[in-house]
This record gives structure tokens, C-alpha cells and sequence, in this order.
């Protein structure tokens, strides 16, 4: 395989990309129909296609745009970027592994880190219940972001209508989701 | 009865339990039971493949094999978001034998895939027959069948019926009397998990969906994913806020809609668990439509009306 990009070094932003998930940016011809369709890219400080575009120039500070921006918080991998690609690139993978550097390189955007508290809080759910449990969710999510006034009024119109569980449910082997959780690194 | 093996996810045990428990109260009248696949965990939503992919396969993967140690072989996931991952872990460890490897280690388990996970939206239509033959009150309303993204897409890797126009839900709803309207928001993003970080967002991204369904004529949407079902109904105050709209269109799973057409009552369908209520608009007159949702003194005729 030649040049993947224009940027020559291995441990290059597109270079990592290819090398974890087989996603090679240089495929783009920069049609635009990813962010045509992206029903988020209003909200995007970097639209889908700009964000492939900067990956392929690799210029000075562009690395450090995209693991800052917002687009990758605010992107939902509905996966209709990749439905409509004509060259096949896998958008939301990407976007996946552009995340997880985000947050290991210590780069998350101010306005990403709500939604990071929130994945964050879910998994932490998960790891010690075996389960989502909506409420402990919620709640969880609402203390970790100081948020706790919004969706208050919510709260006892769910609970009314027996949406809401006052207790989480404990799966028996949770001992077989903390090796997943230990092994992973999660 | 036909046994099948079942995995309801987090969701239809709390704020999704209407679609859980319609679907128990269908499938009798299809001669199907369902087969709990034991001790299951969360698939990891969205979260998981947004923050850490090997947490991301390594979490459904201990629920298929979980579900093979128990001899299941098909498997119905009447929630999209968990099928989806579901199909997508399935689809990398038959692709890459060395992660295949990477996951085993991580969980501790052997997957044979031998599993074969069934959206509900399949596990219907190959038993349009007997829902057909099931049906007593045929749902004569003009209705709106929202996909969503992740039953179709992928399509590469999901395969399942046409990615920008679906066509099963319709076709379903056809086969219970019902007339499915044409229109453009069929496979749009509701928003999904932006629900709880981000309402207003998600009140404009579901906004477009409701406004469309409801300009297409609709009189009801119908669902088949429980995050689809609470950013139509339970974030309807935040949508009426973007749009400066009431809509007032209500919102259905499609066991619920079947279970409607079946004759089956409002309270063994969870009706009366959602925010919108589920009313329609005065009869056109038709003699079998189903007036049981739709509370005698109730007479609000518009969906729509300017707030």
C-alpha cells in the first residue's frame, strides 16, 4: 500500500486511523454528501467531510482541531454519513476513534464533557449492576453535571405512568462483567 | 408454540416496558413463546462503541454466548439500538478471527456463531399470516412508519430491507388495515441518546420528524425502537417548545398497533403508559375503526394546533 496520505508519519493522526480501524481517509473525494445528510452538522464546529479533508492535508494544528472539536460529541452514529458514501468510508468509526484519543489525549471539548460524563455514567451503571438502570442514570448523570433542575418536572409523570424503577436490577454473575470491564480497560 | 429466545434489554424493562409488554400480549395469538436468554447484560448502547470498541463487542458477545449455552439459536431483540449491536458485533468477529480471538479472552466465553438475532420488524413479517388472521379490528388511521437509523443502517452490515425507504413497517401495517402515508422522515435520526445531555436539540431533531409525519397526514407514528418512542413521546413538551407547535399526534410501538388491530384492550398494551395520549381524531366514519384508544368524550379534532 502507498501514501495513505499526505502526511508521511506513522504516528500521524490518519496514520493511527488506518493502522486501529482500517479507515482510510485518502479514499475521500470530498463530495459533501456525508455532511449533507448529517443531521447534526449545524450543530458541528467541523462538518464530517472537513474534518476527512483535514485528516487528508495533515497541516499544522489540524490534528489538534479535530481531537478538540465539538463535532465528535455531538455526532450520533446514526450512520447515515456511511449509508451515503459513494467511497465506502466508515464516518462513524472514525469518529469513534477520533473520541477515544480525544479523551486519552486529554483534548475533550468544554462542550463535549457533559456528554462524556453521561456515556460515562451509563457504563459505570453497567459495570456494577450488569444492567442500564434509567434512574441511577439520570440521577447519576444529572449530580456528575450539576444539571439536577433539568428534567425534574419529568421525573413524576414517568415514575406515574410506572416508566421508573426505584431500584436497579443486579444481574448474578457480575463478576464475569468486571474481567470484561478490568480486561478492557473500561 | 413455536419457543424463540428473547432478549427485551435494559430499556423494556423500565421506560420502554409498554413495548415489552405488548409484545408478550401479542404473541400468543401467534403461537409463540419466548425463551428468556439467561442472566443477561447490558449491550453497551451507544456509550460503549462511542468510548472503548472492545467494551463494545466484548458486552454483547457475553450475551450471545450466553444465549447459545442455552441452545437458542434465533433470537428476538425488539429494540433497535440493542439489535444493532448485536448485528454489528456478530458482523467484526466473523470478519477478524484475531479480535474474535481478543474477545474470548476478554469475556471468558466461547461464541460459536450459532446465534441469530431477529429485529421485531422480521420476526413479524414472517408471520404476516397470522397476524393477519389474528386481526378483529382492522387499524384503519393513516399512519407514518418511523424507522429510524439503526434497523437500517448500516446497510452494508445490517442487510435489512432498503436503507433510505423502508418498506417492512408499511407493509405490516397494511396487512392490519391500516394505511401507511408516504412520506420523507422515514429513516431520519430522532436524536437519540441526546435526550438527557441535550433536549432542545433533541426537541428540533424530532420536531422535523413529527412535523413531517404530521404534514404527510398522518394520524399516528408508528415505532419499532424504544429510544425512537421517547424522544417522540416522552420529550413531545421540548418538540411543541422548537416548533412552537401542540402536536398532539401520539405514538406507537407497532406491538401495540398489531395488538390494537387483535382487539386487544388499551391497558394489556401499556396505552396507557405514554405521555402523548393515545386518542385519534373524531371517526371519518369508517364502521370497524378502533374507538376503544380513544375515550367517548374526547373530541379534539385537529392534530395539530398553533400554541
Amino acid at each position: 500500500m502507498g501514501a495513505i496520505t499526505h502526511s508521511r508519519k506513522s504516528n500521524s493522526l490518519p496514520a493511527l486511523l488506518q493502522k486501529f480501524t482500517g479507515v482510510a481517509v485518502s479514499r475521500c473525494y470530498q463530495c459533501g454528501k456525508c455532511s449533507a445528510g448529517c443531521p447534526l452538522a449545524e450543530e458541528m464546529d467541523y462538518t464530517p467531510s472537513r474534518i476527512l479533508r483535514m485528516l487528508q492535508l495533515g497541516l499544522d494544528g489540524h490534528e489538534d482541531s479535530i481531537l478538540r472539536s465539538f463535532s465528535l460529541w455531538v455526532c450520533l452514529a446514526c450512520e447515515t454519513c456511511y449509508a451515503r458514501c459513494p467511497q465506502e468510508v466508515d464516518i462513524p468509526k472514525m469518529m469513534d476513534f477520533l473520541r477515544a484519543e480525544s479523551v486519552s489525549r486529554k483534548k475533550v471539548n468544554p462542550r463535549g464533557r457533559d456528554l462524556l460524563k453521561f456515556h460515562q455514567t451509563l457504563l459505570d451503571s453497567v459495570r456494577y449492576t450488569g444492567r442500564l438502570y434509567e434512574v441511577g442514570l439520570i440521577a447519576g448523570y444529572k449530580a456528575r453535571t450539576l444539571n439536577i433542575f433539568q428534567d425534574l418536572m419529568l421525573a413524576p409523570r414517568l415514575y406515574l405512568l410506572g416508566k421508573l424503577k426505584l431500584f436497579p436490577h443486579f444481574i448474578k454473575n457480575r463478576k464475569s462483567l468486571s474481567r470484561i470491564y478490568e480486561k478492557t480497560g473500561a | 408454540m413455536t419457543k424463540i429466545g428473547y432478549y427485551p434489554g435494559c430499556s423494556l424493562l423500565g421506560t420502554a416496558r409498554e413495548y415489552d409488554e405488548s409484545l408478550r400480549a401479542i404473541l400468543p395469538r401467534m403461537g409463540v413463546e419466548l425463551v428468556d436468554v439467561p442472566d443477561w447484560n447490558c449491550c453497551g448502547a451507544s456509550s460503549a462503541h462511542m468510548l472503548n470498541h472492545e467494551l463494545s463487542l466484548s458486552l454483547p458477545a457475553r450475551i450471545l454466548s450466553s444465549a447459545e449455552n442455552k441452545g437458542i439459536t434465533d433470537m428476538l431483540v425488539p429494540c433497535a439500538a440493542c439489535y444493532n449491536r448485536f448485528v454489528m458485533t456478530i458482523h467484526e468477529l466473523n470478519e477478524d478471527s484475531k479480535l474474535r480471538a481478543r474477545v474470548a479472552d476478554i469475556t471468558g466465553l466461547d461464541y460459536r456463531g450459532t446465534i441469530h438475532p431477529l429485529n421485531i420488524l422480521e420476526f413479524l413479517e414472517k408471520r404476516t399470516d397470522a397476524v393477519k388472521a389474528a386481526t378483529a379490528l382492522p387499524f384503519e388511521r393513516n399512519v407514518a412508519c418511523y424507522y429510524g437509523c439503526l434497523l437500517v443502517r448500516p446497510p452494508t452490515v445490517m442487510k435489512f430491507d432498503r436503507s433510505e425507504d423502508p418498506r417492512t413497517m408499511d407493509d405490516l401495517m397494511s396487512a392490519v388495515g391500516a394505511n401507511p402515508v408516504d412520506w420523507a422522515f422515514k429513516v431520519e435520526c430522532c436524536g437519540a441518546g441526546l435526550s438527557i445531555t441535550s433536549p432542545a436539540l433533541v426537541g428540533k431533531l424530532s420536531g422535523r420528524i413529527i412535523e413531517n409525519a404530521v404534514k404527510s397526514g398522518a394520524e399516528a407514528i408508528i415505532v419499532a425502537c424504544p429510544l425512537c418512542h421517547a424522544n417522540l413521546d416522552m420529550r413531545r413538551s421540548a418538540i411543541n417548545k422548537a416548533a412552537g407547535k401542540k402536536y398532539t399526534v401520539p405514538v406507537l410501538y407497532i406491538t401495540q398497533a398489531v395488538g390494537l388491530a387483535m382487539g386487544l384492550k388499551e391497558k394489556e398494551l401499556g396505552l396507557h403508559r405514554h405521555l402523548v395520549k393515545v386518542r385519534f381524531p373524531a371517526d371519518r366514519g369508517a364502521a370497524q375503526a378502533p374507538t376503544h384508544a380513544q375515550p367517548a368524550a374526547d373530541s379534539e379534532p385537529a392534530q395539530t394546533e398553533e400554541a
